[in-house]
């Protein structure tokens, strides 16, 4: 099952890479999003996988029974879904507002953090 | 020794920056006369240090000190010898009269009481490094000492000047004191000594390695920077914007010896190789002649004084590589003699300033009846820096000639440079000392008169050290040149030079050396010409070099800042990516860690159907003509994400998958259906061709890197921890949701807190509105 989870992480992260390099920042916000689920899916993946068995500890045992899938890491892929999606939400208010104050959707037309053609820093002392 | 005197030697070396806290405060009630409270720091620093005079003169060292850091072996320690000792007693001896005189120059200034913190500051910092022992602590009082002498040189920060010299002193000391650093490990790793005790016993061990070059080289580095050798000379005089006060004991009788003293105090373990006797002479030779010769060209009182140091310390570092033991001898003297004199000429200078309104030689004449005291100061440090009997500089230049001789070309050649540098200061100490007293009265900007008591205590008391030390020389010798020569030397070694002249080879030259002398005195402003238009020819200086320095490092740096933080976002992407690809397959290949190639994998059709789907919803994503399409597919894809969780035994990931991602389209949905954008890609062919390579080597590379991982053997450790533990210490069934809530409870907490904080950010973001001043810049109605 693993390298076909491979396979796949391959081509989440293709495309959101592929996303991300885009101009429009609504692209980019689609690339973040998908680039979540592909980091979630290595993490995943790289704890090996075990179909359907959950990690669960039956009611009258007091240790799994037998082969489980690992908790590990489930326990930080949870983590990581909340996080991102905060992350994700905040983006893209940021996006909208941005949109708003600047009229466009385009990174390139979003210079006010690093104007075009800066003079120099003074020379003197 | 005893444990209380260990007590009060670090007394003595905290004392100062104790001092330079109290400062402000005491100005704040006294004013200007705090300057005689605050003298009694350094006043007993030197009676301190003059309580070793005994046992040091019998030819013992005092060590002492505290481990500081004891895994690293570093110590808080010190090491008192004859070198050690002497330049403890001139800082704090100078010290004291230098507060004095700063009380008065300084008067009325409204930030006295942080111009003394600073000077108490560097004392501190000038009587650390001379008295220290570990390396490290040698390091970090000489870089203090810089720090102390930038702030002092900018301290009248206004102008522009001013902040100029003080940034190059700051800049070329402090990158000499890195190459320091860099020289001090070297010898470490040399010798295996990291304190000066331990290298000095260490004999022949430094000059026999292997890295001996490396070493000196690097500690040259340090000593020549600080001690303003030629061709690195030029911030010594551009560090007379300071006040007087500290050009007379920074930039002349202390901080810039810090370099003659780390080559003294290195001479028995560095020197007696040929490198160390051609390099030393040749840049103190150059720096003799150069100093002197831009001194002449000088009308400012302070620069001809600035100068002349510079061509002082050149003629000590050249008396200290020399490699006679009478030349070291003769260094020694020399180096008492020019603290006193030159302090002692400083402060004149400061005095004519400060009761004149110039210091401008050829805007000077006949003040000498207005300022009698002055003028008698003046006189006598002159008459020691032109070495005239019977003060201390007659003794220092008598042991010059008879140390360099004309024994080969070689100590012609230095003879001849010594004599030529020796007149010419000759001809300049007495310029700045008759000039501006003698001669013609000019009108001044403020009249001419005497100064108050703090202002010729200074120099007074100098001159007349100049003059006792000399006429008493025999105590002298044993209690401060003989003990310090002896401590250069490495060996002991005995000063017995007298005032009364001996006729002889030495006697002849010195003789020379006043006729010279006295004719270059007589040509001063002939020869002030001749050099104007020689430097006018030239047109180019190692100073101008500084600024061209400092212009380019801007240029270039503004230059490559265009470049890398360009302002684009795609292209910072790009590079980005092009290097995690490149960071993860270079390592990969190059190392031969490539994955193997996978078996084939039997798979169930409901989960290929899943992998297709969530192919497919990625693809519409990509392709997508519309907002609604792309947003929709965004959400397959997550789904598709879910569903795979849940087959693979991971249902609280499922669930969270799946509402996470119904509120990422909702929200998305609403968002974007109130922009008015252009779905479609607007990329031109080439740019999405580049886009799509970037984005399948990443892919394909972090695709390899996992399949790579998965195919060494798995470390199930922790995850055998939870499953054991989650029921029987934690009473959890659901490992999972143990794991979250009480294993890594804390981890949690930081989640929840990061959720929080992008939800506070977020509502500020809907809150702040266009137009209004949290956002905008107020407009003037």
């Amino acid at each position: 099952m693993e390298p076909i989870l491979a396979l796949t992480v391959a081509i989440f992260f293709s495309v959101s890479i592929y996303l991300m390099l885009s101009k429009h920042i609504i692209r980019i916000l689609l690339g973040v999003s998908i680039f979540g689920n592909a980091v979630n899916l290595t993490i995943f993946t790289s704890g090996r996988v075990v179909r359907e068995i959950p990690p669960i500890i039956p009611l009258d045992l007091s240790v799994p029974d037998g082969i489980t899938a690992n908790p590990l890491p489930q326990a930080l892929i949870l983590t990581a879904i909340v996080i991102s999606f905060s992350f994700f939400a905040f983006l893209l208010v940021l996006a909208f507002r941005t949109y708003q104050e600047l009229g466009t959707d385009d990174t390139d037309g979003m210079r006010v953090a690093e104007p075009k053609g800066e003079e120099l820093p003074p020379l003197g002392y | 020794m005893a444990a209380d005197g260990q007590w009060l030697t670090f007394l003595a070396l905290i004392l100062p920056f104790l001092g330079a806290a109290a400062a402000p405060p005491l100005v704040r009630a006294f004013g200007h006369n705090a300057a005689w409270i605050l003298a009694l720091v350094p006043a007993f620093l030197f009676y301190h240090f003059a309580g070793f005079l005994g046992i040091i003169a019998g030819g013992q060292a005092v060590s002492g000190g505290y481990r500081w850091i004891e895994s690293l072996s570093v110590d808080f320690s010190w090491y008192l010898d004859g070198l050690s000792l002497t330049f403890a007693l001139l800082i704090s001896g100078i010290g004291t009269l230098i507060v004095l005189y700063s009380g008065g120059y300084l008067k009325d200034h409204p930030h006295l009481g942080r111009f003394f913190s600073f000077i108490l500051m560097f004392m501190g910092a000038m009587q650390g490094l001379v008295v220290a022992d570990s390396f490290l602590m040698l390091f970090v009082f000489w870089e203090l000492t810089s720090i102390a002498s930038f702030l002092l040189i900018g301290f009248d920060h206004r102008r522009e000047a001013a902040r100029r010299a003080a940034l190059q002193a700051l800049i070329v000391t402090g990158a000499g004191g890195l190459a320091l650093l860099a020289g001090l490990l070297v010898i470490t790793l040399a010798t295996g000594a990291n304190s000066l005790s331990a290298l000095l016993q260490s004999g022949d061990a430094l000059r026999q390695a292997p890295l001996y070059l490396t070493a000196l080289l690097l500690v040259l580095g340090g000593a020549f920077t600080k001690s303003a050798q030629f061709p690195l000379h030029f911030w010594l005089p551009n560090a007379m914007e300071a006040p007087t006060p500290v050009s007379a004991y920074l930039h002349s009788a202390t901080m810039v010896k810090a370099g003659v003293y780390l080559l003294m105090r290195l001479n028995p373990v560095m020197g007696d190789t040929v490198l160390w006797e051609t390099i030393l002479p040749i840049f103190g030779g150059t720096t003799l002649i150069v100093g002197t010769l831009l001194a002449l060209r000088q009308t400012d009182l302070k620069l001809m004084l600035a100068y002349t140091t510079v061509a002082s310390l050149g003629l000590l570092v050249m008396l200290t590589g020399f490699g006679s033991e009478i030349a070291i001898e003769a260094a020694v003297l020399y180096l008492v003699a020019h603290s006193m004199f030159k302090g002692a000429l400083f402060m004149v200078a400061g005095s004519v300033d400060h009761e004149t309104g110039t210091r401008d030689i050829t805007k000077l004449g006949g003040i000498g009846r207005a300022m009698p005291i002055t003028f008698a100061a003046a006189v006598l440090a002159a008459l020691s820096m032109g070495g005239l009997p019977p003060f201390f500089g007659f003794l220092a230049k008598e042991e010059i000639y008879a140390g360099l001789g004309f024994g080969s070309n070689w100590s012609t050649l230095v003879t001849l440079v010594a004599l030529l540098g020796n007149a010419l200061m000759f001809a300049i100490g007495f310029a700045v000392a008759l000039k501006p007293f003698t001669g013609r009265f000019i009108a001044t900007p403020k009249t001419a008169h005497e100064g108050p008591v703090l202002l010729w205590l200074g120099p007074v008391v100098l001159a007349l050290c100049g003059l006792l030390t000399a006429i008493f020389s025999e105590i002298s010798h044993r209690f401060i040149s003989t003990p310090m020569a002896s401590a250069v030397a490495g060996e002991s070694v005995s000063v017995s030079i007298s005032v009364i002249p001996h006729v002889g080879l030495p006697l002849l030259l010195s003789l020379a050396t006043i006729g010279l002398g006295i004719i270059l005195y007589l040509a001063i402003d002939r020869g002030r010409a001749a050099m104007a238009s020689l430097l006018a020819a030239i047109g180019w200086g190692p100073d101008r070099g500084f600024d061209q320095f400092v212009r380019g490092a801007v240029r270039i740096s503004a230059a490559i800042t265009a470049i890398v933080q360009n302002g684009r976002l795609d292209i910072y992407m790009t590079v980005t990516f092009i290097f995690l690809a490149a960071a993860l397959l270079v390592p990969m290949i190059g190392f031969g860690e490539l994955p193997e190639m996978p078996a084939f994998v039997a798979m169930h059709f409901y989960e290929a159907t899943i992998l297709v789907i969530a192919i497919i919803g990625l693809a519409a994503v990509v392709y997508a003509r519309d907002r609604l399409t792309a947003i929709v597919s965004l959400g397959i894809q997550g789904f598709a994400v879910a569903l795979l969780f849940m087959l693979l035994g991971a249902p609280d990931l499922s669930f969270t998958q799946f509402m996470v991602e119904t509120l990422s389209v909702v929200i998305l949905a609403l968002v974007m259906t109130r922009l008015r954008l252009s779905p479609a890609d607007h990329r031109p062919l080439g740019q999405k061709t580049l886009d799509f390579s970037v984005a399948s080597l990443c892919g394909a590379a972090l695709g390899l890197l996992l399949l790579r991982i998965t195919q060494v053997p798995f470390d199930p450790v922790l995850s055998e921890f939870f499953a054991a533990n989650s029921r029987v210490i934690a009473h959890g069934r659901n490992i999972v949701n143990v794991i979250i809530v009480d294993f890594r409870g804390l981890d949690t907490l930081g989640e929840i807190a990061v959720v929080m904080i992008a939800g506070l950010a977020i509502l500020a973001l809907v809150r702040i509105r266009a137009g209004r001043p949290a956002d905008k810049p107020v407009k003037e109605a």
